[in-house]
């Protein structure tokens, strides 16, 4: 094998695309061609710094917000809208709900049973696809200016460690075709997901609890946003996580 | 807009669509920033690589989206070049159109075994050198160092054969190198 053809194998040994009869030629090649040797070396150490360097550009939350309002919304309510969450066998948020015994007595609106479904398919894709958080930190300190300047509104941020639901960290989340700030809390070894979302202008939500596919969902509404936490923990768990975080965020805006 | 942007009729595609193609919005993002260069263009065409990958969703056959969806978005870019190409001309847009062939691959002198250690630069200098390559070069090495891709797939992506692709690699390097040793000099104390 020649220096001229070694010279662009040599990439693709690097790259690890070549088979390995090319790539046992190309070897032996190096083996007694310093020069060629070299530049694999070099091209190496530049793919090195490439890789610990960022390079990645993060696209505009004004953009993100256009593109998800020129995208035809999810169907509200549809079996198949939950194919890709292989593994998890989904009635509609309906017949989840009716299953786990709950009696609807009020027929919600549309909004709340869009979030209801969203709130859930988005705490089980946080837990399914690894990207549980985007800024991973238990220090309140760090995570809320994390938000600033991604959203139009920032979650108020506090840490519950004490209180027995530790922080650690948040993510940017979409909650009925909006970006919203999602909080990652843990108690023990389940994971609570509170999504913070800008209050809908026509109805007050009053403080609510209910059980759909098998999760605790827990809602309230505080100083102009809702609060949708969600977990698999216990009912009156999540209450109380509702009480401790509504206490320790009306301290934080006090001090 | 006509072709369907109103209803999710039929059974989830809207959020199937939002699913696989939302997630990639910063590498797409990514992409358009290196091929057109200024955030503006680079806004409108990721928006309209979203409007037509869902127009075209049924097309899509997988296994991966985002081989699929840089497809779309290189003839996006490459439309909003030819526009901006039948406006008048800003100067010194023809870089673009570097003949391969004509650069070497490799341009140190052969009979000089050393080879000289890249000092490290910090992010923004080596995104500006990335920046600064020739379009068929600077896309190769962005979807290969940045964004990881196959061969295969980014053969896919740039509709050239996987050879091509590599001996453009070899030549993208190359020249990133000869940049990188430049920009080492002119920081040099």
């Amino acid at each position: 094998m020649t220096c001229d053809e070694v010279d662009v194998l040599l990439h693709a040994l690097l790259d690890g695309e070549l088979d390995a009869g090319h790539a046992r030629e190309v070897e032996a090649h190096l083996a007694g061609c310093p020069g060629c040797a070299g530049k694999l070396a070099a091209y190496r150490d530049m793919r090195g710094a490439l890789a610990g360097s960022e390079l990645r550009f993060r696209a505009p939350a004004d953009l993100r917000r256009r593109i998800e309002l020129a995208l035809p919304p999810r169907a509200a309510v549809a079996p198949s809208r939950r194919a890709l969450l292989k593994g998890f066998a989904f009635g509609s948020v309906l017949s989840g709900a009716l299953a786990a015994g709950l009696v609807m007595v009020v027929v919600r609106g549309d909004r709340d049973q869009r979030i209801v479904g969203d709130v859930i398919s988005a705490h089980l894709r946080s837990l399914q696809a690894e990207h549980l958080t985007d800024v991973q930190s238990s220090n309140q300190h760090t995570v809320k200016p994390w938000f600033n300047g991604r959203l139009d509104v920032a979650p108020p941020v506090v840490d519950l460690t004490a209180q027995g639901f530790t922080l650690i960290g948040g993510r940017l989340d979409y909650i009925d075709a909006k970006a919203v700030g999602a909080l990652v809390y843990k108690r023990r070894a389940h994971v609570i997901n509170l999504f913070v979302v800008q209050a809908s202008a026509i109805d007050r939500l009053v403080a609510k609890s209910e059980t759909v596919q098998g999760f605790n969902v827990r809602r309230w509404s505080s100083g102009g946003l809702e609060f949708w936490a969600v977990s698999d923990i216990n009912g009156e768990e999540l209450q109380e996580f509702e009480q401790k975080f509504q206490a320790a965020a009306r301290a934080a805006e006090g001090a | 807009m006509a072709g369907g942007m109103h209803a999710d009729q039929d059974g989830g595609r809207a959020g199937r669509f939002r699913d696989l193609a939302l997630p990639l919005l910063d590498d797409v993002y990514t992409l358009a920033r290196y091929l057109l260069g200024s955030a503006a263009d680079a806004d409108d065409a990721v928006q309209e690589c979203y409007l037509r990958a869902y127009r075209h969703f049924d097309t899509y056959r997988g296994p991966h989206i985002k081989p699929w969806m840089f497809a779309i978005l290189r003839n996006v870019c490459h439309s909003a070049r030819a526009r901006s190409a039948a406006a008048p001309q800003p100067a010194g847009s023809m870089a673009d159109d570097a003949d391969e062939a004509a650069i070497p691959v490799w341009s140190e002198p052969a009979e000089t075994p050393e080879i000289a250690v890249l000092r490290r630069h910090d992010s923004d200098t080596i995104q500006r050198l990335v920046a600064a390559l020739p379009l068929p070069f600077r896309e190769v090495i962005v979807l290969r160092e940045i964004d990881d891709l196959s061969y295969r797939e980014i053969a896919d992506v740039v509709g050239a054969p996987v050879g091509t692709v590599m001996s453009r690699l070899a030549r993208a390097r190359a020249l990133l190198r000869q940049a990188w040793l430049a920009a080492d000099g002119k920081e040099q104390p």
